[in-house]
């Protein structure tokens, strides 16, 4: 063999050149990794399961329109369990196992929370995925959630306003003993304070009550005028049938609230005509506009019977969709995956989604919140066809989407015609 | 917190139907841990599994308190192969591979768990009769007929089994095993058998009791978890094996938690449970109603 000086410094100078190069340009040749975990067992399952959905359109539209920066991008994936004990090592393998690109939190208040100091410590942006009030006391500045509420008030707010309209002088709070529920049970116990109503039973429960005819009589011997209930899926369950069995009162003007479930349609099909009557949060409902929500909700029927899930997806699918509308946007605007310079993006501009337009505020929450409260009215027992169709949700707040006035007492909207 | 004579009897009350569908929904473990000594702690996953074939079948217009009635043969013979399985397995190769069983049962805690995920996917299901979602008036008490479904069930699973176990010489025999397998070898019966045929037993009421869990509330395939601690506090409270203790320890149980959750909160209604256990180990080892 023939060496010469000129050939082996060629040699030795190109695989220098090689292993020299940035750890990241080196990784441009493969594909833009977004990683995440998601409830799709547990509590929290039916609703995690859901939003994967849509977030798999996304990935597969951004994928057909040539995918991020010229790569295509894959989507990785973890069931949490609904527990927060497995997020931190499911983040801690996406980010030094599977060296994701760019992170989204899983769905809800509970997976998200443990999370929020790894990812404050490691300088990383994160797109939250709708928790209440993570940020609070972390204070990241790359946080993003893409939840309609910001903070407690904005979200009990309407519930309290119709409230005081009606005349109500006294409340019932009853909330899960976890961290979601009390977050919202404290701001709503201060707004009721500053509007004057009066607490007249206050109870926590734990997310192991299987019965809640014990409680519900309780509150109904405390003769309120109001109840705000802050529970998760399996609990609104119980909850909403138990106050059908025992009675609530007579006296009780608004019930309802902070429920998480009563938005997803396999329960909202199982209550049927129980719902009638209560008062309760929602993200969207249909009737409100938004470019682009009726052509994804479409989509997304067709990929959701394929999947086994939710057949509507009004509560959480479309937001999901939207953060991977958001994190679309921060790349191309910045033409990058530096983290720091994506939520400088997300942080000064207003971002188009389906869900409407976006601007956040200094802690990374919607700049202008839109909780909907809306009243259920004239739900027939076992049919899904009729959620699909404004009307079974009556929009009594905010002003901007509102359809109707709040019909009190609560006895009376049980029996109300949608 | 609101107090009147009226709470407190519905308190009462209540606990009292509480105390009963805690009893029917550990029944089943009694036989299967109180009398074999057989670490079961799938037995609720067995439970939740009874609830989805309810589910399905009253999907063909069956009742639900019938579909369970219906699914209690399969799920004896069910019992008799899981029996057979950690025999074979485990129990036959001495009392430290019988420990490590219950490495085996939760294992079929999990696959059971997956295979409804699988089947019916993560949303929870429940299902309809007239008896679910109306209440029976009683003055000013309104009583959930779906807890009088309960009630109903821990008294009818409850008698039979006593009755039973001590009136039939298979019974008799299922509590001999528990007591002196040696001394049922040397009388000519087969231990190994009997077993078999009381966890087929253990087994097929907690098809009933799965029927009796999807009429109290809808269920979801991760519910079995809820139930672990619960049942094994009754089973053990009320000394292991004894049915009609099962009923009295869930009823200590429910009317403790309903009084505790009116007086105190319901924050502290679950630490009643293990309270109580914790008390009565202290005081009494071998349970309430122990020998």
């Amino acid at each position: 063999m023939n060496f010469t000086r000129r050939k082996v410094l060629g040699a030795v100078g190109a695989t220098t050149l090689a292993a020299g190069l940035p750890r990241a340009l080196r990784a441009q040749q493969g594909a833009v990794k977004i990683g995440m975990s998601m409830p799709q067992t547990g509590s929290l399952g039916a609703g995690g399961q859901a939003a994967l959905v849509a977030l798999r359109m996304w990935v597969d539209d951004v994928n057909q329109k040539g995918g991020l920066l010229g790569r295509k991008v894959e989507f990785l994936v973890y069931d949490d369990q609904t527990n927060p004990a497995n997020v931190p090592g499911i983040y801690t393998k996406l980010l030094d196992v599977d060296k994701v690109d760019l992170l989204i939190a899983p769905y809800g208040t509970v997976p998200t929370a443990p999370l929020m100091p790894m990812v404050k410590q490691r300088n990383l942006l994160l797109m939250g995925n709708f928790s209440f009030q993570v940020n609070a006391k972390v204070q990241h500045d790359m946080w993003f959630n893409n939840s309609p509420w910001n903070d407690a008030a904005s979200w009990s707010d309407g519930f309290v306003k119709n409230g005081q309209k009606l005349g109500s002088k006294t409340i019932a709070f009853l909330a899960a003993d976890q961290e979601f529920a009390q977050n919202l049970a404290n701001g709503a116990r201060e707004l009721s304070k500053k509007a004057g109503i009066k607490a007249v039973y206050d109870q926590n429960y734990p997310p192991t009550t299987t019965d809640f005819s014990s409680l519900i009589r309780g509150i109904r011997a405390a003769k309120p005028d109001m109840v705000f209930v802050m529970s998760y899926p399996n609990d609104s369950v119980a909850i909403v049938r138990a106050v059908n069995e025992i009675g609530i009162g007579s006296g009780v003007k608004m019930f309802g609230g902070g429920m998480v479930g009563l938005q997803f349609t396999p329960i909202m099909q199982s209550l049927g005509s129980l719902l009638n009557g209560i008062t309760n949060y929602n993200s969207y409902v249909p009737g409100m506009k938004y470019p682009g929500i009726e052509d994804f909700l479409g989509r997304y029927a067709k990929r959701a019977s394929e999947a086994k899930v939710d057949p509507l997806g009004f509560y959480l699918p479309p937001f999901n969709y939207a953060i991977g509308q958001m994190l679309e946007q921060a790349v191309n605007g910045t033409k990058s995956l530096d983290q720091k310079a994506m939520a400088e993006y997300l942080r000064k501009n207003e971002m188009k989604t389906i869900v409407g337009p976006i601007r956040y505020d200094k802690s990374g929450e919607w700049a202008n919140p839109r909780v909907v409260q809306a009243q259920f009215r004239g739900v027939v027992d076992k049919d899904v066809e009729q959620f699909r169709k404004p009307g079974k949700q009556v929009v009594i707040y905010p002003d901007d989407y509102k359809t109707g006035d709040v019909i009190a007492p609560f006895e009376k909207a049980r029996e109300a015609k949608g | 917190m609101i107090f009147s004579l009226d709470l407190l009897f519905e308190a009462l009350l209540f606990g009292v139907l509480l105390g009963c569908f805690y009893a029917a929904v550990s029944i089943g473990l009694s036989v299967s841990f109180g009398l074999l000594d057989v670490p079961h702690v799938a037995h609720p996953a067995v439970m939740i599994l009874g609830s989805y074939f309810t589910y399905v079948l009253t999907g063909y217009g069956l009742d639900p308190i019938v579909a369970g009635v219906v699914l209690m043969p399969a799920f004896f013979v069910l019992g008799i192969v899981i029996y057979r399985f950690y025999y074979e397995t485990f129990e036959k190769r001495g009392t430290e591979a019988a420990v490590r069983g219950l490495a085996f049962f939760f294992g079929l805690a999990f696959i059971i768990e997956v295979g409804l995920i699988l089947g019916f996917g993560v949303d929870q299901r429940t299902v309809h009769a007239p008896y679910i979602g109306s209440s029976l008036s009683l003055g000013e008490y309104r009583i959930p007929y779906r807890m009088l479904v309960a009630f109903g069930v821990a008294l009818v699973l409850t008698f039979t089994l006593t009755v039973y176990l001590s009136k039939t010489f298979t019974g008799r025999a299922i509590k001999a095993v528990a007591q002196d397998e040696p001394a049922l070898r040397l009388m000519g019966a087969n231990p190994v058998r009997i077993k078999q045929w009381a966890f087929g037993i253990a087994t097929g009421v907690s098809a009933l009791a799965g029927a009796m869990l999807i009429i109290v509330g809808p269920v979801e395939p991760a519910m079995d978890r809820l139930y672990i601690g619960r049942t094994f506090c009754v089973v053990v409270l009320a000394g292991l094996g004894s049915m009609t203790g099962t009923l009295a320890a869930g009823l200590i149980l429910g009317i403790a938690e309903s009084i505790v959750l009116m007086m105190l909160g319901a924050s502290w209604a679950p630490a009643v449970a293990f309270g109580l256990l914790l008390i009565v180990l202290g005081i009494r080892p071998q349970g309430l109603f122990g020998r």
